[in-house]
């Protein structure tokens, strides 16, 4: 085991030694602590990204130019907007703050592998963040900040049409992300792999540890050809190499195939974690274990599999030949297939269980809806036909953002309010809870449903402006971007009162439902737990007694 | 108490072990997908070649005998771009030719340096329909060299191909008939021929050399 786990045990007898003040926090390699500073740059990225999504839906509340004249400057806040969103919000809650909190908790050891690895992997990413920021204040283009759009496609990206130092801020930005991406998942992968509790085979692990570790080999695979790509790009903006440029003999398109190689993969990167927790959830509301357990681990596997063979099917109008076509409609659709399973599954836990509809219920029950229509638009996307008409329009948009972003947040809410009380030591109000529940589902519907309607009339994505025709959906969906933001802005206010003043939790504020290893540990969570292998009861597992 | 101190120690000792070698497969993992990632631009062409993605045409040897003829005509047309960055200005000295399958054609295009210094360019080119790339056959090209002009020159660029008898037994290539054969000139990257020029005497040597009637098919 590491030095740190190591010195924990030394200090068995005076529990609370720790480092303190901002020391406890800069050199910290407690996986609690980690976990922590995660979700804390999280929300601030989430600020940030959100203010950027806000202005964007405000100039695009009416047709016309309102608020942001420079074009420029609306292609920045699109382009920020979606890095933030993807790589300082969504991953960093998911995977850094719920994976460090819970892994160790949930497989019954002391901390992760390497508790220095992790130290460095948050600090690098506070790093790429600083950097990412950074960005939006150096030249890039025609204006300053990198107008790329999260996809960075050259020939927009290159040293041509994007100039000064903005892009290769974003690409280092990423390279710094990436790398703490790749040192989290190989600290994730060895621990889940070696340092489970003497009883816990890898069929009774809990379906959150599954799905961190099918999360962390997808960015195994997946980062490491961003990385690539993005040496690429950047040695081709700045040292004469032409992989994507066609005077020298390049080719635009392999940038699409790299990014999208890596691309459809970080999208199930984000998504399966929250499977994971809507699992727990799940299972703990409805009193019963997860309904076919095997099924579901095996699902999240499938989908990371075959999510390594379809990402061409975001580039169906580059020019395939049909049969091209065809095999990535037909392996897009395949995807289908795990995934119904997996919420048929959540479907049938449910069904005759002793369902409670506290708020992380609701909020596990609002991810399978929104998870849902995003599917069956994405089924519908993944026809090569309909893709063509529908490529860069606001359906798209539309799908994209009920899969990954929204409900994914849910994600990330079902998470905060399921485990609030084991990482506080205080328990949120339940009434402000599901108020927060059904402003933020209101919200985010009447935000994201009408972009259907809007893209298959035509509205092409990433435009400041757009013609009369659009103008009443797009009021209608900024409208619904207020709503969210009031849920958000309470969201933070239950946060703050609940971390300040919230009524104690009990170990296990759930009941009988609550059968993972988290909820034997006192809250809040000790620094130190697990420091004796704990027994794995047979219930500790969502699995059913052979 | 020292004897249980001792396996504690030995327990740990081994666990290290285990842990350093998932950890450092897995940084081999993490690195070998990097390496794939650049393994897979060489892999990127040969597969564009092999297959004709994206229209890649096929290159023929002249000293190959002439395949046979067939007797069925396509249209070859011919279009032209220029990239924003070079000030040339690059057209097709005919529209479309009329050929058989399988007979040799020449064709020209026509280029001029409109700027006053000399440049090197060197032209993308595709084909469409790609269905029909595996069977486009170029013996010789312009394309296949960096071409270099100086201030104000027009030079007369050949291309010699053929459209591959095979076609006909292609269910999906058969019925074809316009095939668009497209060139864009981009400004090169290596400019160092252009500086030769500069320096050399400023005859106008290669411009008439493979000059010879265009031969409108039909």
């Amino acid at each position: 085991m590491s030095d740190t786990a190591h010195a924990a045990h030394d200090h068995h007898d005076h529990h609370d030694h720790r480092p303190t003040g901002w020391k406890r926090w800069a050199y910290s390699t407690n996986h609690k602590d980690i976990g922590t500073m995660y979700l804390a740059i999280s929300l601030l990225a989430a600020i940030i990204g959100g203010a950027a999504s806000m202005a964007i839906r405000a100039e695009l509340a009416q047709p016309g130019i309102q608020l942001i004249e420079d074009a420029h400057f609306y292609n920045v806040l699109v382009t920020a907007h979606g890095f933030i969103m993807v790589f300082f919000v969504v991953m960093p809650a998911l995977i850094g703050g719920f994976g460090n909190w819970f892994i160790p908790l949930m497989i019954g050891t002391p901390d992760m592998a390497f508790p220095r690895m992790n130290n460095i992997s948050f600090w690098l990413l506070a790093a790429a963040l600083v950097l990412l920021v950074m960005s939006t204040f150096v030249a890039g283009g025609s204006g300053d900040g990198a107008g790329t759009g999260w996809t960075v496609y050259p020939p927009l990206s290159n040293a041509d049409f994007s100039a000064g130092p903005a892009v290769d801020f974003g690409i280092l930005a990423l390279h710094l992300a990436g790398a703490s991406s790749i040192l989290g998942a190989i600290n994730f992968i060895t621990t889940i792999i070696n340092m489970r509790a003497p009883g816990m085979t890898f069929h009774k692990m809990p379906l959150f540890i599954w799905a961190m570790l099918v999360t962390a080999f997808l960015l195994l695979l997946a980062i490491p050809v961003l990385a690539g790509a993005l040496t690429m790009l950047l040695t081709d903006r700045n040292f004469g190499t032409a992989f994507f440029s066609p005077e020298g003999g390049g080719d635009p398109i392999f940038w699409q195939h790299l990014f999208w190689f890596f691309g459809h993969p970080e999208v199930y990167i984000m998504v399966i974690p929250a499977f994971g927790v809507v699992s727990q959830v799940v299972s703990t509301f409805s009193k019963k274990p997860i309904f076919g357990y095997l099924g579901m681990a095996y699902a999240m596997a499938a989908i990371g599999v075959v999510g390594f063979v379809v990402w061409a099917h975001h580039m169906f109008t580059v020019g395939f030949n049909v049969e091209t076509r065809a095999y990535f409609v037909l392996a897009t659709m395949v995807i289908a297939v795990p995934t119904g399973v997996k919420i048929f599954s959540w479907l049938a836990t449910m069904w005759g269980g002793s369902i409670e509809f506290k708020t992380p219920m609701l909020y596990a029950l609002g991810f399978i809806f929104l998870f849902v229509v995003g599917g069956v638009t994405g089924i519908t996307l993944a026809n090569a036909g309909v893709d063509m008409a529908f490529h860069d329009t606001y359906f798209v948009v539309a799908h994209f953002h009920y899969v990954l972003s929204i409900a994914t947040i849910y994600g990330i809410y079902c998470g905060m309010f399921y485990w609030l009380g084991k990482m506080s030591g205080r328990q949120y109000n339940e009434t402000l809870g599901q108020i927060q529940f059904w402003v933020t589902f209101v919200g985010i519907n009447v935000l994201f449903f009408p972009q259907h309607f809007l893209g298959m009339a035509g509205m092409p994505r990433r435009i400041p402006d757009y013609p009369d025709a659009y103008a009443g959906w797009n009021m209608v969906s900024s409208i619904g971007a207020a709503i969210s933001l009031v849920g958000a802005l309470l969201f933070i206010y239950i946060l703050i009162s609940t971390i300040r003043s919230g009524k104690k939790a009990e170990a296990n504020p759930w009941g009988a439902g609550a059968t993972t290893l988290e909820w034997t540990v006192d809250s809040p969570a000790p620094f130190h737990t697990h420091e004796e292998a704990p027994d794995v009861p047979d219930d500790a597992v969502h699995q059913p007694a052979e | 108490m020292t004897a249980k101190l001792n396996k504690a120690t030995v327990r740990r000792g081994r666990q290290n072990k285990r842990l350093g070698l998932t950890a450092t497969s897995l940084f081999a993992v993490a690195f070998g997908m990097v390496g794939l990632a650049y393994a897979s631009e060489p892999l990127y062409k040969l597969f564009c070649e092999i297959t004709g993605y994206g229209g890649t045409t096929q290159v023929a040897d002249a000293s190959e005998p002439p395949a046979a003829i067939v007797d069925q005509y396509v249209t070859v047309e011919f279009d032209a771009n220029v990239n924003r960055n070079l000030a040339w200005s690059f057209k097709p000295v005919q529209r479309s030719i009329k050929v058989k399958i399988g007979e040799r054609a020449l064709a020209f295009y026509e280029a001029t340096n409109i700027s006053d210094k000399p440049i090197v360019g060197t032209a993308t080119f595709n084909v469409t329909p790609y269905r029909v790339a595996t069977h486009f056959d170029k013996i010789d090209c312009f394309c296949f060299t960096e071409q270099v002009l100086r201030p104000g020159e027009t030079m007369q660029m050949p291309v010699t191909f053929f459209v591959d008898p095979g076609m006909v037994k292609d269910d999906h290539a058969k019925n074809t008939k316009v095939i668009t054969l497209s060139y864009t000139f981009f400004q090169s990257d290596d400019q160092s021929a252009a500086e030769k020029v500069t320096a050399a005497d400023p005859a106008t040597k290669h411009i008439e050399e493979a000059r010879a009637p265009v031969r409108p098919k039909g």
